[in-house]
C-alpha cells in the first residue's frame, strides 16, 4: 500500500563511527546513547516526525543488530504506519549479485526502488551523527521557494573550525558556487550539517550517473556535490542556527551530554514543543536516598542515588551507591557504581559493574582525556583505571 | 487455561472524592509516573493476559486518554487487547440491566455481552484500589490445582488501616484454603483477619451463570446476593497474597501510601520487581535536571522534572517544576505542578497543572493533608 508522499526521508545509519571506539564496538554509531535516555538516531527521527515527515528508509550495515531492534516498527516515534512508516533499509543480494553499500551516494542509490514507490517530489538525505532540533519542513519550503535542485543545511562555525568540516561559498542569495571537503585555507563560514533536500529527479539523475563512472567513491560531499556544482545546477545553502554538534567523537560526545547541563543549558531537551522520542523501558521512577547528594545533573527514571552525582548525565537504571561519587561522567543504561568508588570525567557504556572503592579516570581538571568503559565491563573491587583510558574488554587475571 | 481481564475502573470513586473529582478511581496519578489502573493491568499483562475489558461508569475521559489504544501495555491487539466498557444504556427501557449501574454485581451484568463472547477458560476481576505486584499466574495455577469455580486473593490488613465497611469484605477459609464465610468487614466485630482484595479468578462460564441468574432474580451485591450463598459447594478457594499491598480508602490514606512508597520494601516488592515491571503510558519526558543549588533527599521523582530547590520526603510526578529556594516536605506534587521561588510547602497534595506562586507557603498534617485541586493558581 503505498501512497504519494511530498517528500521522503533516507537516514543513513550504516557507518561504523570508529572514532568512538569501545563504544561502537558491537553498536551502530546511531544507536549509541545520549542525554540519558536517548539514542543519537531519536533526533533525526523525532526532527522527521515532528516536520511532517512520515516515511523514512533507515540504511544500515555495520553491526545492526542493536539498532534494528531499537527502531522496532517505529512505534516509539509514530512511525507505525499503514502508509509509509519507518523501514530498515539493509544491502540486499539482487539478481545480478550483492553489494555492500559502498558510500553514501551508493546506499541511496541501491534503495531508489524504495524511494520510487511513494512517487515524492523532494527527498531529503539525513545522517545518524549529530545532535540538534531542527524543522526539515522549513527547509523544504525554502527549498521550493528558491526552485533549487539541492538545498543543503549550513551552520556558522567559528573561522578557526572552519579546515573540520565542508565548507560552502555561496553569494547574496544563498545560491552555492563553491564546496570545498575540509579546506585547509577556508573561505567561508559556512560549514554543510550532512542534511540536503533533493528534487527529486536531479537526485536520481546524478546517482546513476555516479554509479557508472567506475572512478567514484560514491559519495555525496565527494562526488555527487561537485558534479551538481560543476554542472551549474540550481543549488542553494539552508541556513540553520541553533544547537547542532556532531557526536562523531569521544570528546565531543562528552561535550554534547554536557551541554544539556548549567543554569542555561546550551540544549534543552524539555520542550514540549519539539519532543524528541525514544523507546522506553518501563522502569521505576528515581528514587534519592537520604544521603544523596546530586548537583548540576541529568537523572533518568530507573535510577537509584544514595552516593554523590555532580555535573553527569546518567541514563536509566544506573545505581550509585552509599559513599560512591560521579563526576564529570556520562553513564548509560543501568550501570552499578558500587560504595565507595569514585568515577570521574568518564563515559561508561551499559551494564557496566565499578567495583567498591574502585576508582575510575581522574580529575578532569588534570586529566589527559576521557576514559571510557565499554559495555558489559566489570571493574574489580578496589581496581584503578587512569585517566583517558579505552577498556573494551576485561583482562584476564 | 486461557485467561482474560476485567478491571472496574469506578467502584472506588467514593473513597476519594478529592482526586475523583474529575476523574475515575482508576485514573488517579499514583507514585510519580503512574495511574491506579496501571497495577491491575501490568499484573494481567505480566501474567500472560492479553484480553482485557474496563468497566467504566462515568468521568471516563481522563481513562480512556491514559489507555489509548492499550499500545503501552501491548494491548494494542487485533485479538483481544484491551477494551473500555462503558455503561450500557438504552434510553427506552427501564430493567434494573438497562440502569447506569450502582454496584460490581450491576456492572457485570451490564458486560455479560463481553463475559459470553469471550472464549477464554476464566477471568480474572480487578478493582483499580490494588496497588501491589501479583504474579496472577501463580493464582491461576492453585485454580487450576483445586478445581475451584472462583479463587479470591486475600491478604491480612493491618490493625491501622481504617476501611468503609461497604467497601471491604472479611474472608474466613479454612486449612484447605476453602472459603468458609464471606461478611462485610466491621470494626467493632472481628470476623477475620484476612479481607478480599477484590482480585478474583472465576470460570468464565460459570461467572456467566451467575451472572444471568442473578439478573433474573433482581441480586444487587456480589458479595452478600451471590459469592455468600454459594460458598455451601465448597468451591470457592482463597489465595493468600503475602507480599506488597496498598489500599487506597481516603485522602489520608493516598497520602499515607504514597509515602510508603519511599520504602526499600515498595521498591523491591511493587515498582522495581524482575520481569515484571509496571507499564504505564510513555509520556516522552525528558530526563530530570537538577540544577545548581538543589538539595534532594529521600524522594521519589519521575523524569521531566526541574529542581533547584529543596525536596525532602516527597513524591515527585513529571513535569514538576520547583524554584530556588523552594522547600518542599512530605509533599505529593502531581503532574506538572509549578512551584516558585521560596515556596515553602509541608504535607501538601497538589492535583495536576497546580501554580504556586513566589513565596507561598502552605502545610497539612499528614493525618489532614493539604489539598490544591487541579489547576489551582495559589
Amino acid at each position: 500500500m503505498f501512497r504519494k508522499k511530498e517528500c521522503v526521508a533516507m537516514l543513513l545509519a550504516g557507518g561504523q563511527g570508529s572514532r568512538l571506539y569501545a563504544l561502537t564496538e558491537k553498536t551502530a554509531k546511531p544507536a549509541v546513547s545520549f542525554g540519558g535516555k536517548y539514542r543519537i538516531i531519536d533526533f533525526p527521527l523525532s526532527n522527521c516526525i515532528n516536520s511532517g515527515i512520515d516515511t523514512v528508509g533507515v540504511l544500515t550495515q555495520y553491526q545492526p543488530l542493536v539498532l534494528n531492534d531499537y527502531i522496532g516498527n517505529g512505534l516509539p516515534w509514530d512511525l507505525d504506519r499503514t502508509y509509509g512508516g519507518v523501514k530498515i533499509l539493509p544491502p540486499y543480494q539482487g539478481k545480478k549479485g550483492a553489494d555492500w553499500y559502498s558510500g553514501t551516494a551508493n546506499a541511496i542509490y541501491q534503495n531508489l526502488e524504495f524511494i520510487d514507490r511513494y512517487d515524492p517530489e523532494y527527498v531529503i538525505i539525513l545522517s545518524g551523527d549529530h545532535i540538534y532540533k531542527m524543522d526539515y519542513s522549513k527547509m523544504i519550503d525554502f527549498h521550493k521557494k528558491m526552485k533549487s535542485d539541492c538545498t543543503i543545511a549550513v551552520i556558522d562555525v567559528p573561522i578557526e573550525e572552519a579546515s573540520r568540516f565542508g565548507i560552502l561559498s555561496v553569494n547574496e542569495d544563498g545560491q552555492i558556487y563553491k564546496f570545498s571537503e575540509k579546506p585547509k585555507e577556508p573561505d567561508s563560514t559556512k560549514a554543510s550539517m550532512g542534511i540536503y533536500v533533493f528534487s527529486k529527479k536531479k537526485l536520481f539523475d546524478y546517482l546513476i550517473a555516479d554509479e557508472k563512472d567506475e572512478k567514484s567513491s560514491n559519495d555525496f560531499g565527494k562526488n555527487i556535490i561537485p558534479a551538481m556544482l560543476a554542472a551549474k545546477e540550481r543549488m542553494f545553502a539552508y541556513p540553520f542556527s541553533g544547537y547542532w554538534k556532531d557526536v562523531g567523537t569521544i570528546s565531543s560526545l562528552w561535550e554534547a551530554n554536557m551541554d544539556l547541563l548549567g543554569s542555561d543549558p546550551a540544549l534543552v531537551l524539555n520542550d514540549e514543543s519539539w519532543r524528541i522520542f525514544s523507546r522506553h523501558e518501563p522502569n521505576a521512577p528515581q528514587y534519592i536516598g537520604a544521603d544523596a547528594v546530586i548537583e548540576n545533573s541529568s537523572v533518568t527514571a530507573g535510577c537509584d542515588i544514595y552516593g554523590t552525582v555532580k555535573n553527569s548525565v546518567l541514563g536509566s537504571g544506573v545505581k550509585v551507591m552509599k559513599g560512591a561519587v560521579v563526576c564529570d561522567s556520562v553513564i548509560f543504561d543501568n550501570c552499578v557504581i558500587e560504595e565507595g568508588a569514585q568515577v570521574n570525567y568518564t563515559i561508561l557504556d551499559s551494564n557496566v559493574r565499578i567495583g567498591k572503592n574502585a576508582t575510575v579516570g581522574v580529575d578532569k581538571n588534570t586529566a589527559r582525556g576521557v576514559t571510557v568503559i565499554g559495555s558489559g565491563i566489570a571493574i574489580a573491587d578496589n581496581s584503578c583505571i587512569a585517566d583517558d583510558q579505552m577498556i573494551s574488554e576485561v583482562k584476564e587475571g | 487455561m486461557t485467561v482474560a481481564g476485567l478491571i472496574f475502573a469506578n467502584i472506588h470513586d467514593a473513597c476519594l472524592p478529592e482526586l475523583t473529582a474529575r476523574r475515575t478511581m482508576a485514573s488517579v496519578p499514583f507514585g510519580c509516573r503512574y495511574r491506579l489502573i496501571d497495577f491491575p493491568l501490568s499484573n494481567m499483562v505480566n501474567s500472560g493476559i492479553s484480553k482485557v475489558g474496563v468497566i467504566a461508569h462515568d468521568n471516563y475521559q481522563s481513562l480512556m486518554d491514559h489507555i489509548g489504544t492499550g499500545k503501552d501495555w501491548d494491548l494494542a491487539r487485533r485479538s483481544g487487547g484491551i477494551k473500555i466498557l462503558p455503561p450500557f444504556i438504552t434510553s427506552y427501557t427501564s430493567t434494573t440491566a438497562q440502569r447506569l449501574y450502582t454496584t460490581r454485581l450491576e456492572a457485570l451484568i451490564g458486560v455479560t455481552n463481553f463475559i459470553s463472547k469471550s472464549t477464554e477458560d476464566c477471568i480474572v476481576l480487578s478493582d483499580c484500589d490494588t496497588i501491589c505486584n501479583i504474579n496472577l499466574s501463580d493464582v491461576i495455577a492453585q485454580h487450576e490445582r483445586t478445581g475451584a469455580d472462583i479463587t479470591i486473593v486475600t491478604r491480612e490488613f493491618e490493625p491501622s488501616e481504617k476501611f468503609r465497611p461497604e467497601d471491604v469484605y472479611s474472608v474466613s477459609s479454612d486449612s484447605n484454603n476453602v472459603i468458609t464465610d464471606i461478611s462485610a468487614y466491621n470494626a467493632n466485630e472481628y470476623r477475620s483477619s484476612e479481607i478480599s482484595t477484590n482480585i478474583m479468578v472465576i470460570n468464565r462460564i460459570y461467572l456467566l451463570g451467575l451472572v444471568n441468574d442473578a439478573a433474573s432474580r433482581g441480586y444487587i451485591d456480589f458479595y452478600r446476593d451471590v459469592l455468600s450463598k454459594i460458598l455451601q459447594r465448597g468451591t470457592v478457594y482463597a489465595y493468600h497474597y503475602k507480599g506488597f499491598f496498598l489500599k487506597i480508602t481516603s485522602l489520608e490514606s493516598y497520602f499515607a501510601s504514597s509515602m510508603k512508597l519511599l520504602g526499600e520494601d515498595a521498591r523491591t516488592g511493587l515498582t522495581s520487581v524482575e520481569g515484571r515491571p509496571i507499564h504505564t503510558k510513555v509520556r516522552n519526558s525528558a530526563p530530570t535536571l537538577y540544577k545548581e543549588g538543589s538539595k534532594v533527599a529521600n524522594s521519589y521523582i519521575a523524569d521531566g522534572c526541574e529542581i533547584e530547590g529543596v525536596v525532602e520526603n516527597s513524591i515527585i510526578f513529571r513535569g514538576v517544576k520547583v524554584g530556588k529556594g523552594a522547600v518542599v516536605r512530605n509533599s505529593i506534587l502531581l503532574q506538572d505542578t509549578f512551584v516558585g521561588d521560596n515556596v515553602q510547602l509541608n504535607c501538601v497534595v497538589a492535583d495536576k497543572d497546580v501554580v504556586i506562586k513566589d513565596g507561598r507557603n502552605l502545610s497539612g498534617h499528614t493525618t489532614m493533608p493539604f489539598f490544591v485541586s487541579k489547576g489551582t493558581i495559589v
